[in-house]
């Protein structure tokens, strides 16, 4: 860049780096806090061991917890796969009133601060004297993870030519078969993509959970009661670690599965001028994202 | 219908008449527009209408009821009590301006930390060292909310790494722990992210031409950069808060863990008000000020541009 000092680029560069550090540090030392021998969580660490481990794993407590919790995460996915894609179908393929707020409404309980899509589900339950339970855990998941799904099949279908479903269409397919081996094929990543960030999205969420669970205790809620009551400590270390693994290892195949159409990829290269190709910083809420495409053009 | 009399014409038996009423079903539904867009939308129409949007009716209304004081049952009878309460008692006053204060403080730091590592990563970072920089920046933003606050519990503690270090730097130690001032901290390196990635993307939307053009004018580079680059990637700015200033309003989990006695936010209360004291009328007032709020907000950010930025 012309206009910018070479003095400046090595103070711009110096905070980079710096900002690197800050959002990278606090990840890698609760990493290496789950080897802490010590039932002390001060530093520095006296030494390193992996005492933890088995006893976190056998904990009666935290197996209670990691249970609903993966059951909660693979319903929540399975739904938000099918009303996903039915939503991204529908905007996609036609023209209908109310076609523009579709992909607002979807996003809504992402976006919204967690409390009010939590409060909000809570008093629709006790108006409707729901008993709390592990399948209003679902509803609610179901609810902000449906917009993964949605945003990662509607960006690969605007980037994939229509043509091809005319042509099988043409050529004597019906619907089905056109569905079957043109169309889902085309889509087959992208569906396992938002199903994995909907999957992560779910497994670590909190605050909507916390409204939505009566009774039913899940893995971060395990990890939140422990930590504010400052017990179990050691164990809570090592399960973090594990709920890292969890998060990052489905958004990271994500990630490798619509590296063509960039799903994961905020700031994609060239196509800034197609139509706004790129995206946006996904939403959150209790901490959680999803890096997405908005819908272009 | 086409398709309908085509299913009761042929009757399905042979493979061959199955695939004939497949083919006129097809044909059917794609005459008719609407009906295959009802059928796509009917099922997630449903979802948001029945549940969600009418989720949050119910807790819009529900904040016009109250909870019998004896008897703890919810009263259906109208009365703005809860929020009369929230507008006149000072300490609902002081958590709500205490909530929003620092959500302001947290969008204004991020910002600035963001805005010069985003002009870095746009437009001086080789494209290398771009796509690295952008996945430490999705790092932390899919590493459960939950470890990273707990994290921070442990960097602050008064035995922690933080102390440790300015004690071996010899600058003494700081005590802020379980304060306002950590609440700030983790909140800002918590939506961090946030806001890095669209002002990222609006610095990359930059022509180059537009800063060749000032320089070509006469414009010294801190000029091109406040009079040409800042207007442009304001509406970046402006997108990026929505995100840190939504979730710091709505947040519960930080102020737990790393805020002190006196630190709730508007989540804290309403948290209480629903767990401890199911009072669901009273939450329900209270969380609609993060609404309001919010919805002011999104009106002044659409405003500004910032809806074309995301």
């Amino acid at each position: 860049m012309g206009t910018t000092t070479r003095l400046s680029r090595i103070a711009l560069a110096l905070w980079a780096a710096l900002i690197v550090l800050f959002l990278l540090f606090p990840i890698a030392l609760i990493a290496l806090y789950a080897f802490n021998p010590s039932n002390v969580q001060s530093w520095p660490l006296d030494g390193l061991s992996t005492k933890w481990f088995s006893k976190a794993f056998h904990d009666e407590a935290m197996r209670e917890a990691l249970w609903p919790s993966l059951r909660a995460a693979f319903v929540s996915t399975a739904i938000a796969l099918v009303l996903g894609s039915l939503a991204a179908f529908a905007v996609h393929r036609f023209r209908f009133f109310g076609r523009e707020t579709v992909s607002f409404v979807i996003l809504l309980p992402l976006a919204l601060p967690g409390i009010i899509t939590g409060m909000a589900l809570n008093s629709f339950f006790t108006f409707g004297e729901v008993d709390f339970s592990l399948t209003t855990i679902v509803i609610g998941h179901a609810t902000f993870c449906i917009v993964t799904v949605y945003n990662n099949v509607l960006a690969r279908m605007r980037r994939t030519p229509t043509s091809l479903v005319e042509a099988s269409m043409d050529l004597g397919a019906d619907g089905w078969q056109t569905f079957r081996h043109v169309t889902l094929p085309m889509i087959a990543t992208a569906l396992v993509a938002g199903g994995l960030l909907a999957f992560a999205l779910s497994f670590d969420e909190v605050i909507v959970t916390t409204f939505t669970a009566g009774a039913q205790n899940t893995l971060p809620l395990w990890i939140f009661g422990n930590i504010r009551l400052g017990q179990e400590l050691p164990l809570v270390n090592v399960v973090v670690l594990l709920v890292i693994a969890l998060t990052l290892i489905p958004v990271a195949l994500a990630q490798r599965l619509t590296r063509d159409t960039g799903a994961l990829r905020p700031i994609a290269r060239g196509r800034a001028g197609a139509g706004g190709g790129g995206a946006a910083a996904g939403p959150v809420r209790g901490g959680d994202a999803v890096a997405e495409e908005p819908p272009g053009g | 219908m086409d398709g309908g009399e085509g299913l009761s014409a042929e009757p399905a038996s042979a493979p061959g008449g199955l695939r004939r009423v497949r083919r006129q079903v097809s044909a059917g539904l794609f005459r008719r527009t609407w009906l295959r867009a009802t059928l796509l939308l009917g099922a997630p129409a449903a979802w948001f209408v029945l549940i969600y949007l009418a989720a949050l009716v119910v807790l819009f209304v529900s904040a016009f009821w109250r909870v019998d004081e004896f008897t703890g049952e919810l009263v259906h009878d109208w009365t703005l009590d809860n929020f009369r309460t929230i507008v006149e008692e000072p300490t609902y006053r002081t958590i709500a301006l205490r909530t929003i204060g620092i959500a302001a403080a947290v969008t204004v730091t991020d910002a600035l930390l963001a805005l010069p590592f985003a002009y870095f990563a746009a437009r001086i970072a080789p494209r290398r060292l771009q796509s690295a920089l952008f996945v430490v920046v999705l790092v932390p933003l899919w590493t459960s909310y939950l470890v990273r606050v707990y994290a921070w519990r442990l960097i602050l503690a008064e035995d922690g790494i933080l102390n440790w270090t300015l004690g071996k730097l010899g600058l003494g130690s700081l005590d802020v722990a379980y304060s306002n001032w950590a609440m700030w901290i983790v909140f800002s390196y918590i939506w961090l992210p946030f806001m890095i990635l669209p002002v990222w993307l609006a610095f990359e939307r930059v022509p180059a031409s537009l800063l060749e053009a000032s320089a070509d004018l006469g414009a010294r580079g801190w000029t091109s950069f406040r009079r040409v680059l800042l207007p442009l990637v304001l509406p970046g700015v402006v997108a990026g808060s929505i995100f840190t200033f939504s979730l710091t309003l709505g947040d519960f989990i930080t102020p737990t863990l790393v805020g002190g006695a006196g630190s709730d936010f508007i989540g804290n209360v309403v948290y209480r008000s629903v767990g401890i004291a199911s009072n669901v009328p009273f939450a329900a007032a209270f969380a609609t000020i993060p609404l309001l709020v919010m919805g002011l907000y999104l009106l002044l950010a659409r405003r500004l541009g910032a809806f074309e930025a995301m």
